[in-house]
């Protein structure tokens, strides 16, 4: 680990003051992937700009048809949030399903959503259930959201405040995990939203969280397992390595949407 | 003894300690004026080092020195050495000289280049950071089958072909003959992927000079401390051993890949001398992938002959074993001698040969892990039998029943003499336990939801003894504890309480009055550490003939104070009596009178204690059969673990709880290399793939069932507790019996080849062949 400076920013506003400031600072919040690559001197920030004393970044709350969860909820917050369980339950189940214990009890929804990592869990979610992400200046829809491996709307030293979820009429999320790392390989987030809606996200297997077009059609004429048992993922373009091949996780893509479906019920 | 001790599955003496935080490793321990050691590592698979410049390191703050390979050439330093003798056939093994830090070439990605040492770890880190290397990348070759093909990358100029040895062992004309009347052959090409051992504490090490005396003291994680201080004292540093002192704290977990003198040790040395200060070094996990050793990477094909009634004629090995870049100490021997000393298994096939090739590839060294050619000679025999069952319609349970060795002695092909064994019963067992009348009905319950269930059987045999002969010694302490002095090392094992048990039957004292001592060269005068499940068989062997040199002693002592001739004197539960009389004396007082010289017989010197060597060097045969139940869900390849079961002899058992805690962790070890590990280097670069544990692949508690294992107890006469070696067992037996259920579950799908690790890519590819051809 580099020497970098330790801010913890009471407000949104200071947070965002001092993101603008340096350049080269860098939000923690759970720090599950930030300290790690820290701790392999595989990034060197100047500044470390603490958000666990935000109070503006924390809660979970329903309100009509929205379920709003800020940027700080961990993932044990939201797999064991009755809001969440009984308006989005594949949301819990899928927050309940991160990483390990560990993982869970640090790493935020925020910090996952705003660094996309490409196997992570809560991209699928975001895009399959069309959320918006409140920053700390505007809304952004998650179809304009997602934009690359890693990369996303967000503008340097803009924070991800919170992301406020349609809740849908049903919805389902099975994922493969990666032997090793227990991060997805591939997954597939797949709802009826109540506007009569029906997407599919699928994480893991491609650079970035991707909407599966031809299941979102099939689901939406028969929503069935056996709608998508027989669309083929192209592998074109799909991330491959030592656990998993392009042609692997392309043949995943459609085991795990059919394994979705078939969980939202 | 029925009161004893040996025999009780007692919790361990040591739990106390290690379970609340007060274990003492390495890198808990802090030395005053310590100064901080970071390795640079090459980032090539094969490079010349054209240019080296450190001198902006050199100036960097808190730096005290950067070593390189010059720097260690001109202090006169000597190459590790490797002293594996192995039978070659067609010229000696060669053994390349491996310098603690490169010379003009690097040979494998993470292979050192310079040593920072300074005020902290993190200043050492930046410094290394520093350091420019012009390195002109070589090709690179990372396999061993091809890095024996002409024309492929050379490694070392007195290697041409990258040829290290070639090794024979059996009888060819007769193995020929028995495969040309054969009625059946079968063969099969397989992997013994290449793992690593990943012992949950890093190496670590502190290095102290001590410029007055010119002795050296080596502080070190490590398994074997007399071996790694001869090799240091005779072939780096060229110093009388004595003057070297190695000795190791708790050790968290070792399984082969610590007894072996690693190039770290050499650099914080030569550190700590030119610098006059305590130099330490601590291993991270990615340097352990790295740079330590890797275990298994052998390949082959094997191939076994059968009569018409399916009795095994032959078994015939040709074996490729990938060594690294490097001759590691045992590297050579792994896949040579002790693969032959257990290929065939537990099975009398009368004619075997074992032919093998060592290979030089620029990848990390190749030595011995958990079984060290054991797990691959009894993985090779049993899917031999296995694709002899199934390609010639044999029963898999009746094809091995028949082919047990039931009588002993019985002297195998190969010249192992194995004196006992419970073979046929271990088998009969595990195939009750396995309820195989009830596998069609659980079959297609899992079929019914999708699911593809095998069902599979496996035996091992084990050949136990590691290096011959042991050393113990028993000495009695003015605290009233008694010390158990070992050449022995337990890194986790539990001896504190296994060797106690031994002890306080043998002397008729509670357990707790023993105290361990182990693992130092300055308190044991000599041993071979641990390895090849060895301890206790020669290890105990030890401290039994330490214990009745001993009571000799005590009986002289207390027939003196007791006014009697020894041979008047009965012990027993901790008391010396004059027979036919209430007269007697404890052990402990005779211990406590022998501080007295007046108490003691003309010319006997003061003090209680006793030491012997135990020249044992027979080997011991555990052996066992374990059973696998798996599911594989067809669609994703994944494979879930049902149920394991395990029937073993251990011979006699001195402790059952950690005899089973110890074929569980080998049991773990083994389901892992069946189902997930796998080190992976990228083809042509050479660069690790799987450099954390984030793609190298560990089982967890998880993915394990609940392992039944069970004992019958065939007690050896190959030392005198009557006990066989349990710690690599499991890591021999898992894999083949794992591999037998997948192939089990696959084969309806029309899998009939799959080498381990049996992951969820690799199962799906294997299924997806099957179907489209």
């Amino acid at each position: 680990m580099y020497d970098f400076a330790y801010h913890k920013p009471g407000s949104v506003a200071d947070a965002v003051k001092l993101l603008t400031a340096d350049p080269e600072a860098r939000p923690i919040s759970g720090g599950q992937t930030l300290l790690p690559a820290l701790k392999h001197r595989l990034n060197r920030p100047t500044a470390l700009v603490d958000l666990s004393g935000i109070a503006e970044l924390k809660g979970i709350r329903k309100e009509g048809d929205t379920l709003t969860i800020g940027a700080l909820a961990r993932h044990v917050d939201v797999a064991e949030s009755a809001e969440v369980t009984s308006a989005i339950p594949a949301l819990a189940r899928m927050a309940a399903n991160i990483g390990d214990i560990q993982v869970r009890n640090r790493g935020t929804i925020g910090g996952s959503v705003a660094n996309n990592d490409p196997a992570a869990d809560y991209p699928a979610a975001v895009l399959g259930l069309g959320a918006t992400i409140v920053t700390d200046r505007r809304r952004i829809a998650a179809d304009d959201f997602f934009q690359g491996m890693f990369t996303t709307a967000l503008e340097p030293g803009e924070l991800l405040v919170a992301i406020e979820f349609p809740i849908p009429e049903k919805a389902g999320y099975a994922k493969m995990r990666n032997p090793a790392s227990r991060y997805v390989m591939t997954g597939a987030f797949v709802a009826r939203l109540r506007s009569g809606e029906v997407r599919v996200a699928i994480n893991g297997a491609g650079p970035c969280v991707f909407r599966q077009a031809e299941m979102e059609k099939a689901l939406s004429a028969n929503w069935s397992p056996e709608a998508v048992a027989n669309i083929r993922q192209s592998p074109e373009g799909l991330n491959s390595d030592i656990h998993g091949s392009a042609e692997y996780r392309a043949h995943l893509v459609t085991v795990m949407a059919k394994r979705a479906v078939a969980e939202a019920g | 003894m029925p009161e004893g001790f040996v025999g009780r599955g007692l919790r361990r003496v040591e739990d106390a300690r290690f379970l609340t935080g007060r274990g003492r490793y390495v890198a808990d321990l802090q030395e005053p004026g310590q100064l901080h050691g970071v390795v640079l590592r090459s980032p090539h698979a094969h490079a010349r080092i054209a240019a080296l410049d450190a001198e902006a390191a050199r100036a960097m703050p808190g730096v005290r020195a950067v070593l390189t390979g010059e720097d260690l050439a001109a202090e006169g330093l000597g190459p590790l050495p490797c002293p594996a003798t192995v039978q070659t056939v067609g010229g000696p093994l060669i053994i390349p000289p491996r310098h603690a830090l490169a010379r003009e070439r690097v040979r494998h990605v993470g292979e050192g280049v310079a040593f920072v040492v300074a005020d902290s770890a993190a200043a050492a880190r930046d410094a290394a950071e520093a350091i420019r290397v012009a390195y002109e990348p070589l090709p690179a070759v990372t396999e061993a089958p091809a890095a024996l093909v002409p024309g492929a990358p050379l490694l070392w100029e007195e290697a041409p072909g990258n040829l290290a040895f070639r090794f024979e062992k059996g009888d060819r004309a007769a193995t020929e003959a028995a495969f040309a009347d054969a009625a059946h052959v079968v063969a099969l090409d397989l992997v013994n992927q290449r793992v690593h051992a990943a012992p949950i504490e890093p190496r670590a090490a502190i290095a102290r000079h001590d410029p007055a005396t010119g002795g050296f003291d080596l502080l070190l994680a490590g398994q074997s401390v007399h071996n790694i201080r001869d090799q240091l004292a005779d072939a780096v540093f060229r110093l009388p051993r004595e003057r070297i002192r190695v000795h190791c704290p708790d050790v968290g977990g070792g399984f082969g890949l610590k007894n072996f003198l690693f190039p770290e040790y050499v650099m914080l040395l030569s550190a700590a001398r030119r610098l006059g200060r305590p130099v330490r070094w601590v291993a991270d996990h990615t340097e352990e992938f790295l740079a330590a050793v890797h275990g298994r990477a052998v390949q082959g094909r094997g191939r076994l002959a059968l009569d018409a009634e399916g009795r095994f004629l032959a078994l015939h090995a040709e074996m490729i074993a990938d060594l690294g870049a490097y001759c590691s100490p045992a590297g050579p021997a792994c896949p040579t001698n002790s693969f032959s000393t257990a290929v065939g298994g537990p099975y009398a096939i009368p004619a075997m040969l074992v032919e093998v090739r060592g290979a030089f590839t620029n990848t990390a060294p190749v030595d011995a892990y958990r079984g060290a050619g054991k797990p691959e000679a009894n993985y090779l025999t049993e899917r031999l039998v296995e694709e002899a069952a199934r390609r010639c319609g044999f029963d898999p349970v009746e094809l091995r029943r028949r082919n047990l060795v039931r009588h002993f002695p019985y002297r195998s092909a190969l010249g192992m003499m194995m004196d006992c064994g419970r073979f046929a019963e271990n088998l009969e067992e595990a195939a009750r336990l396995a309820d195989r009348p009830g596998f069609a009905a659980r079959r297609a319950e899992s079929e019914a939801r999708g699911r593809r269930r095998g069902l599979g059987l496996a035996c091992f045999l084990e050949t136990a003894r590691g290096a011959p002969q042991e050393w113990g010694g028993l000495r009695f302490e003015a605290d009233g504890t008694v010390s158990i002095l070992l050449g022995t090392q337990s890194n986790g094992q539990g001896h504190e309480t296994s060797f106690a048990q031994v002890a306080a039957d043998r002397l008729g004292l509670p357990v707790e009055r023993f105290r361990l001592v182990q693992a130092d060269t300055a308190a044991i005068p000599r041993g071979a550490g641990h390895g090849g499940a060895r301890s206790l068989h020669l290890g105990g062997g030890a401290l039994v003939l330490a214990a009745e040199a001993l009571l000799g002693k005590a009986r002289a002592i207390a027939a003196h104070l007791l006014q009697a001739a020894p041979s008047e004197l009965d012990f027993a539960a901790g008391r010396f009596t004059v027979r036919g009389t209430e007269r007697g004396v404890t052990l402990a007082a005779v211990a406590e009178a022998a501080r007295d010289p007046a108490s003691l017989p003309e010319g006997m010197a003061p003090g209680l204690a006793a030491e012997a060597l135990n020249p044992e060097d027979r080997v011991t045969f555990p052996a066992g059969c374990h059973v696998a139940e798996v599911e594989v869900d067809p669609e994703t390849g994944a494979i879930a673990l049902l149920r394991y079961q395990a029937v073993d002899d251990y011979g006699r058992l001195v402790n059952p709880l950690l005899t089973a805690g110890q074929v569980q962790g080998g049991v773990a070890q083994g389901i892992g290399q069946a189902l997930m590990e796998a080190v992976a280097y990228e083809a042509g670069s050479g660069q690790l793939l799987s450099a954390s544990f984030m793609d190298y692949c560990l089982p967890r508690a998880a993915d394990l069932p609940a392992l039944e294992i069970g004992f019958g107890e065939c007690p050896t006469a190959s030392n005198p507790l009557g006990v066989k070696g349990c710690g690599q067992a499991g890591a021999i037996a898992a894999p083949q019996a794992v591999m037998a259920a997948v192939l089990d579950a696959l084969a309806p799908l029309g899998v009939t080849a799959l080498d381990m690790p049996a992951t969820p890519l690799r199962v799906w590819q294997a299924i997806r062949t099957a179907r489209d051809g």
